[in-house]
C-alpha cells in the first residue's frame, strides 16, 4: 500500500515537473522544476529497491550519488544565470 | 501508518505545486526547501536513512542557500516571476490534463514493473555475499567506497568539473558579510560549528557499520561551512594567496581516490580490487578524503565564481 | 507507566502547535506571527520531545531527543531575531493598534 501510494506521488511529481520544465517562463523556475524532477526520479529508484526479499542497497547508493550531482547541476546553472542576468538589466 | 503516508504524500504534492505554480521567486524557493524536508521524511519512511541524511543537508539546506543567494544577487526586475498582475493561465486545464495523463501512465507502468519485472531482480543477495570482504559492515558504504568505487570516483570528478565550469565563468561574488547587520547569525555559526564538526566525525565513524558515511558527513560539514561563509568568517577562501592551496585541496579527494584505485590495480590486478585484508583501512582513508572534498566543493559552489582576484 | 506519561506529554504539547499555526495564519504582521511561532518551538516541541524521550529505549536515545530540542531552540530563536531585524531594516514597521487590520473580517 505504501509503495503504491508513493509510486503515485512520484509519477505525479514527474509529470508536474516535466510540464513546468517545458512551459515555465522564468529560467529559475525551470531549475526548480528540474530539482523536483530529480527528487521524483530518486523516489522511483528507491521504490524499485523495495521489491521483494529485503531492501536492495544499490539504488540507495545510486541516489546518494545522484543527490550530490543534482546540487552540482544547480550550482552550475545558477552561476551561468548570474553571469547573464546578475548585474545588467535583462533584455 | 497509512495516515502518515497520505499526509507526507499530500505535503510533498502541495509544496511542489506551490513551488511550480505560485508567483514570486522567493516563495518558490522557500517551497522547494520545504519540499526537500518533506522528501527527507519520505526517505525515512521508505527505509533509506542514508538518503534521508543527505537530502536533509543538501536538498533542504545547501540547495536553498545557493538559490536564495543567487536570487539576492539578481536585479529587482529579474526577481519577479510574472509581470504585473498574475492570473492563472488560460491553458491551466490543458496542463492539468497532461499532468494527470502522464502521471497516470507512469504510475501504471511502474506498478507493473514493481509487481512483475523486479520481483526476483535486485542485487541484495550479491551485495550481502560480497559484504564480508569489502571492509565495511554497512552495505551502502561498502557499495559506494569499494564495490562500486568507480561510481564515486566519477561523481567526485563531476563535482570537480562543476567547480571548474563555475570558476571559468566569473570572479567570485564577495561574501555577503551579514555579521555586521545581524550579530546573532555570527554567534549562532560560532556556537554551532563545533557541533557540525562533531556530527561530521560521528557520521564518518558510524558509516562503516550503520547509516551515515562520507556523503552525509560531507553534506553536513559543507552546510556548516556555508553558514560560516554567510557570516564572512572564512576569509582565506577569497584571497589570492590561498588560491593554489584551495585548488590542491579541491583536487586532493580525487587524487587520493585515483591512488587507491591504482594501488588496488597493483595489488590485486583489477581497478578498485582492494585486498580484503587491508580493505578496512583503505575504506577509512577514502571515506575521509571523499567527505572532506565533498564538503569543500559544496562550499566552493557557494562562491559562484573564481576567488582570488 | 512511561508510555502513559509520554502520551500525556505529547497530547499536552499538541495544543501549542495548533495555537501557533492559527496565530501564523491569522496574525496581522511579521512580528506577531513570529511571536506565535516561537510558542510552538519552545513549549509545544519541548513537551513532545520530553514525551518521546520518556518513551525512549535507552538513555542515549532520550538525551539525543532532548539535544534536538535544544538545537531547535537555539536555531529558531536566532532565526526569529534575524527575520525581525531584517523586516525592520527593510522598512516594515510593527503594526500599531489603530492601523487597519487587513485580515479581520468585515
Amino acid at each position: 500500500m505504501t509503495d503504491t501510494l508513493f509510486t503515485l506521488l512520484a509519477s505525479l511529481l514527474v509529470a508536474m515537473a516535466l510540464v513546468s520544465i517545458f512551459t515555465a517562463r522564468h529560467l529559475i523556475r525551470r531549475l526548480l522544476a528540474l530539482n523536483i524532477l530529480a527528487s521524483a526520479v530518486f523516489l522511483l529508484l528507491v521504490l524499485t529497491a523495495r521489491s521483494a526479499g529485503g531492501i536492495d542497497p544499490v539504488p540507495h547508493a545510486l541516489v546518494l550519488t545522484g543527490i550530490v550531482v543534482a546540487v552540482s547541476t544547480t550550482a552550475v546553472v545558477l552561476a551561468l544565470y548570474l553571469r547573464r542576468y546578475g548585474r545588467e538589466p535583462p533584455c | 501508518m497509512l495516515a502518515i503516508d497520505v499526509l507526507l504524500a499530500l505535503a510533498a504534492l502541495a509544496t511542489a505545486g506551490q513551488c511550480l505554480l505560485l508567483p514570486g521567486l522567493f516563495r518558490a524557493v522557500a517551497n522547494l526547501m520545504a519540499f526537500g524536508l518533506v522528501m527527507a521524511l519520505i526517505w525515512v519512511r521508505l527505509d533509506a536513512p542514508d538518503v534521508a541524511l543527505a537530502e536533509a543537508a543538501i536538498g533542504a539546506g545547501i540547495t536553498g542557500a545557493l538559490l536564495l543567494t543567487a536570487v539576492g544577487q539578481l536585479p529587482a526586475s529579474q526577481r519577479r516571476l510574472h509581470p504585473e498582475h498574475y492570473r492563472v493561465p488560460r491553458w491551466f486545464i490543458t496542463m492539468a490534463i497532461i499532468v494527470v495523463l502522464v502521471g497516470g501512465l507512469l504510475w501504471v507502468a511502474m506498478l507493473e514493473l514493481l509487481n512483475t519485472g523486479l520481483a526476483n531482480a535486485g542485487l541484495a543477495k550479491e551485495v550481502a555475499a560480497a559484504l564480508p570482504e569489502s571492509g565495511a559492515e554497512h552495505a551502502v558504504t561498502a557499495i559506494l567506497l569499494n564495490i562500486r568505487g568507480v561510481d564515486t570516483l566519477l561523481e567526485i570528478a563531476v563535482m570537480l568539473g562543476a567547480v571548474a565550469v563555475i570558476w571559468s565563468l566569473q570572479p567570485a561574488i564577495p561574501p555577503p558579510a551579514l555579521g555586521g547587520n545581524y550579530p546573532g547569525l555570527t554567534t549562532l555559526a560560532r556556537w554551532l560549528h563545533p557541533l557540525f564538526l562533531l556530527t561530521f566525525c560521528y557520521f564518518l565513524w558510524q558509516g562503516t557499520h550503520a547509516p551515515g558515511g562520507a556523503f552525509p558527513a560531507g553534506a553536513v560539514l559543507g552546510a556548516g561551512g556555508v553558514l560560516l561563509l554567510l557570516t564572512g568568517s572564512i576569509g582565506w577562501m577569497y584571497r589570492y594567496g590561498y588560491n593554489y592551496l584551495l585548488r590542491w585541496l579541491l583536487a586532493a579527494g580525487l587524487l587520493l581516490f585515483l591512488v587507491t584505485a591504482l594501488a588496488g590495480l597493483l595489488m590485486t590486478g583489477s581497478l578498485y580490487g582492494l585486498p580484503p585484508t587491508f580493505a578496512g583501512y583503505f575504506i577509512i582513508a577514502i571515506e575521509v578524503a571523499a567527505a572532506l572534498s565533498i564538503a569543500l566543493m559544496l562550499m566552493t559552489f557557494y562562491l559562484f565564481g573564481r576567488p582570488g582576484r | 507507566m512511561s508510555d502513559l506519561l509520554g502520551t500525556a506529554l505529547i497530547l499536552l504539547g499538541l495544543p501549542f502547535f495548533i495555537a501557533s499555526t492559527v496565530g501564523l495564519l491569522r496574525f496581522p504582521d511579521v512580528y506577531a506571527r513570529l511571536h506565535a511561532l516561537t510558542k510552538a518551538d519552545n513549549v509545544g516541541l519541548g513537551l513532545i520531545c520530553l514525551g518521546l524521550a520518556v518513551q525512549a529505549d535507552s538513555l542515549a536515545v532520550g538525551l539525543k531527543i532532548v539535544l534536538i530540542w535544544g538545537l531547535i531552540l537555539l536555531a529558531s530563536s536566532t532565526g526569529a531575531t534575524l527575520i525581525s531585524t531584517s523586516a525592520l531594516r527593510h522598512g516594515h514597521p510593527p503594526q500599531q493598534r489603530n492601523d487597519v487590520d487587513k485580515h479581520a473580517g468585515h
